[in-house]
């Protein structure tokens, strides 16, 4: 029974539960509800519960443990020399699941019945021939290691659909049964039913750890697996990055760090006075109708997708710095540069300043303004001096948010920025970032057994030390120096 | 007072200060004045016009991929070339390859030249031919699989012209460009700008563009947006019912019921730290759990909608968190005091109260999820694909591509026919975004409710 079905089939159990334990109840007090413990449709919800809750933990259970007992028994069938490493064992599991899968669609469309897919042997038939009429590629000629295999795997698979569809309806079952025996008119239901939603809010709610967790555990193990691959001191203390797919491959992150950083500060350079002063006026100066049309505008920029910055760097950006700037003077004369990416990134963090700059000026008490606008000074000055260091620690705060996010910024380093790696102070030279490097490695097709798509691991490593270690100091500076007024 | 005791002596030496009359000081200090004030002028208008530029030069870019030049002139589908055997069979008729196809349009093409009395200077009939897209053949082929009663028979065939035609008449291509160009020679463009004088040669509007999918390199002219609609499509609608009932669950918890204890400020510290960490991260954790791990497929819409609910989760949270706070007290302690339960009073008061900043912000969130790129391109949503996905649930397991990665890949590729169906692409999704940000504000506005 496919896992739809099983589904389909608690479903029904569950309604089924939910009617009869409702009806049960009711029958229990001729159909007189005041003097119930609970309200009917809690009777009703808890019958449901107890169908649905064992059965669906122990199908989800099932599902999780099923593919791991499978391949230890494949395991111990193939004979040891095949089985030897990791890599090994997991290109064999691959040919064992794909002729497995081959010999279902030849069932499936009639070219051999159940039996004969179970019986048949390497040495009489071309298993590759007769899998590829049904349309089943393989890549190479099936051994007769991995054809029995494969038969055991599909025996042992259909044992399990047939485990699972039985532990599951007889959970269910079981559940459903419980509930109606329970089901009386002193049964606390609502408490019962109360806590059931109340563990499920809980287990919600660790969904945000659990998520946390798989980044580190995903990017750590990952990560251990690179360095043991790849030295250590290479990977921090090397100043020359050139991935070689044929091996020998240099990878220090330097000369990364280094044009990541450079953008960022471009791009700081770029968004913190645009953000801060658009901040400032219209916190400070803009009539309320300008601010009511202006503020919203500067926001519609968060609102636009990174890589809509990205084909701007690329299309408009980048060609206009390279004829304008770059050549003319002598530059150099590629399009795509640490310029460009920094312009755009500052452009795409502009509203990111200027909204929590604005925010955090607001936030600070008239009574300061009135004070300082007694003594004589004026609006600037009252700013300036008074407001700017009453709000100092919100607004290094937002900078230092809007770092984190300049330096994990993507799609714009990967349109604009280029991909080559090197250690220079020219900003019309085109470097890359951890983040390009990061998409660069990982995409197409990757072998994760080597240290050259390994590294992105330990560069995603990086950049999440990075960014988290930004937003923590962002966070205890605000905290540290925060005035508390009122 | 000095003034006062002196009052017989002469005017003090100190120059005389007049509201009317500005001393060097108070001018430096309203000129200081007056440049704070532009600079703060200078910075919007800088922010503005950068926006400003940047739909523009988009729009402009764009705009023209919704047009497309197409060729439609009278096509006799010779049964010799397309039915040999003169059985109407489909599996035999299926053995014609696009060639033959090929050369029944070209021969229609030069019989209609030839009708309309448009003389061809110096090209050979294969340049001609090489006028109509290598698209045009292929859905020949289909239109008449489909239906065999066609051969033999005169239809009005439109067919696609090749990028490079679809350029000129776009000005992207001119004589000049052409010369220096392997795929197009200005005879070609001569020849483009008779057919269109004679009515064969047309700019329409390009359904294609926003239902077919993606076409190879060589046929800017196909390039469509379907699969990567039906694949945002889908990543949105499984984002919404996994990430919503996730996110209000985890808010209600937190606001109503969560203890103060390590475990729960733990949780908060890691919804506040998720929605810094950068969104390639979440590209990686996608990898490396749902693909590696969990052996999940390749570039289906089921993993990017894993991937973009993790990271819209702490957006959600924010939102929903916020609008249950929004709730007075009073409307908890009144359910309290007429005996309903904690739980009853959540749900059936301050929930649906809170309603409307949820809905609010969860449109922001999948409006957000929406424009997302970096995550997907890790987890192979970058691939070609030109095979719609199933419909659902099998669907959600089929590769598909998303709008913004369509736009990233177009981008990458070398014919500059693509970046205008990138910035068209763009069009797209920012006209979906716009739709969703309306939609969020006008609930605010219509639900809103100050307490």
């Amino acid at each position: 029974m496919s896992v739809l079905l099983l589904l389909v089939v608690l479903a029904v159990l569950a309604t089924a539960a939910f009617m009869l334990c409702r009806q049960r109840v009711m029958a229990s007090v001729q159909g007189n509800p005041r003097t119930l413990h609970s309200l009917p449709v809690y009777y009703g919800w808890h019958g449901a519960l107890m169908v649905l809750v064992p059965a669906l933990t122990g199908l989800v259970l099932w599902l999780i443990i099923q593919p791991f007992v499978l391949e230890s028994r494949i395991e111990a069938v193939l004979p040891p020399e095949m089985t030897a490493d990791s890599s090994a064992m997991s290109l064999v599991m691959s040919d064992v699941r794909r002729v497995a899968s081959g010999l279902d669609v030849a069932v499936a469309a009639g070219v051999m019945t159940e039996k004969e897919a179970g019986m048949i042997r390497t040495e009489f038939t071309n298993m590759r021939d007769k899998l590829a009429r049904v349309g089943v590629a393989l890549g190479s000629d099936v051994s007769k290691e991995v054809l029995a295999a494969a038969q055991d795997y599909r025996v042992l698979t259909a044992w399990g659909a047939a485990g699972r569809t039985i532990l599951v309806v007889l959970l269910a079952v079981a559940g459903l049964i419980y509930s109606v025996m329970v089901t009386h008119r002193d049964f606390r239901a609502r408490n019962r039913v109360e806590q059931a939603v109340l563990g499920l809010l809980i287990a919600a709610s660790s969904i945000a750890i659990l998520t946390t967790v798989g980044i580190v555990y995903s990017m750590l193990s990952e990560t251990i697996n690179f360095f043991t691959q790849y030295p250590f001191q290479d990977f921090f203390f090397s100043l020359t990055w050139s991935p070689n797919f044929q091996g020998d491959s240099e990878l220090g992150i330097w000369p990364l760090i280094w044009g990541t950083m450079y953008i960022s500060l471009i791009s700081m350079i770029v968004s913190v006075p645009i953000g801060l002063f658009a901040a400032i006026y219209l916190a400070e100066y803009a009539s309320k109708k300008v601010r009511a049309w202006v503020k919203p505008l500067i926001e519609v920029i968060a609102g636009i997708p990174t890589v809509v910055f990205g084909l701007f760097a690329l299309v408009t950006v980048g060609p206009m710095l390279r004829d304008y700037f770059a050549q003319p003077l002598g530059w150099g004369n590629s399009g795509s540069s640490v310029m460009t990416a920094g312009l755009v990134i500052g452009i795409m963090n502009i509203p990111f300043i200027s909204s929590l700059s604005d925010d955090i000026i607001n936030a600070v008490p008239q009574s300061m303004r009135d004070g300082s606008l007694g003594l004589g000074a004026n609006k600037s000055e009252t700013i300036r001096q008074v407001l700017l260091p009453a709000a100092l620690p919100g607004i290094v705060g937002a900078c230092l948010m809007a770092a984190s996010r300049a330096i994990g910024e993507t799609m714009i380093v990967v349109m604009g920025a280029g991909a080559a790696a090197k250690l220079s102070l020219n900003p019309f030279e085109a470097m890359t970032t951890m983040t390009v490097k990061i998409v660069g490695q990982l995409t197409g097709d990757t072998d994760f057994n080597s240290p050259e798509t390994l590294v992105a691991f330990a560069l995603g490593m990086t950049l999440f030390v990075i960014t988290l270690a930004l937003n923590i100091v962002a966070l205890l500076v605000v905290r540290k120096y925060r005035e508390q007024y009122d | 007072m000095t003034d006062a005791t002196a009052s017989g002596m002469a005017a003090p030496a100190h120059p005389k200060s007049s509201l009317l009359q500005q001393t060097p000081l108070m001018k430096r200090r309203n000129s200081a004045e007056a440049r704070f004030k532009a600079y703060g002028i200078a910075a919007i208008a800088v922010s503005l016009a950068t926006l400003g530029i940047m739909l523009w030069t988009i729009l402009s870019d764009g705009v023209s991929a919704f047009y497309q030049a197409k060729l439609s002139f009278p096509t006799q589908l010779t049964a010799e070339v397309l039915d040999p055997k003169g059985n109407r069979n489909r599996d035999e008729m299926g053995k014609i390859t696009t060639l033959g196809y090929n050369k029944v349009l070209a021969a229609a093409l030069k019989a209609e030249l030839d009708s309309k009395g448009i003389a061809i200077e110096g090209q050979s009939e294969k340049e001609v031919a090489d006028m109509i897209s290598k698209d045009a053949a292929g859905d020949l082929r289909a239109m008449v699989l489909a239906n065999p009663a066609l051969i033999g028979t005169t239809i009005d065939a439109t067919v696609l012209a090749t990028g490079r035609i679809d350029g000129y008449l776009k000005g992207r291509v001119t004589m000049e460009t052409a010369q220096r160009d392997s795929n197009v020679t200005p005879e070609q463009l001569q020849l483009a700008d008779k057919l269109r004088e004679a009515g064969i040669l047309k700019s329409v509007f390009n359904w294609d563009f926003i239902t077919s999918p993606d076409a190879s390199d060589q046929r800017p002219e196909a390039a469509g947006l379907g699969v990567a609609i039906i694949g945002s499509a889908y990543m949105m609608l499984l984002v919404l019912i996994t990430c919503v009932p996730v996110g209000v669950a985890c808010s209600i918890y937190l606001e109503e019921f969560a203890p103060k204890n390590f475990w729960t400020d733990a949780i908060e510290v890691n919804i506040s730290n998720l929605a810094a960490v950068p969104s390639i991260v979440f590209g990686i954790l996608g990898l490396a759990i749902f693909i590696n791990f969990a052996g999940m497929p390749n570039s289906s819409s089921i993993v990017g909608a894993l991937v973009l609910s993790l990271m819209t989760l702490p957006t959600i949270i924010i939102a929903t968190r916020a609008s249950i706070k929004a709730v007075p007290p009073s409307i908890r302690d009144a359910a309290l005091a007429i005996g309903a339960s904690k739980m009853q009073t959540v749900f059936h008061h301050v929930l649906p109260l809170a309603m409307p900043g949820i809905l609010t912000g969860t449109i922001l969130g999948l409006a957000s999820a929406l424009g997302e790129t970096a995550p997907l391109l890790l987890i192979g949503m970058v691939a070609f694909v030109d095979n719609y996905p199933s419909a659902p649930v099998e669907g959600f397991l089929d590769p598909a591509t998303a709008l913004p990665v369509q736009v990233y890949g177009w981008a990458q590729r070398a014919d500059p026919a693509f970046i205008e169906r990138s910035s068209g692409a763009i069009i797209i999704l920012l006209i979906f975004l716009v739709v969703m940000n309306v939609l969020a504000i006008l609930l605010r506005r219509r639900f809103e409710r100050r307490w």
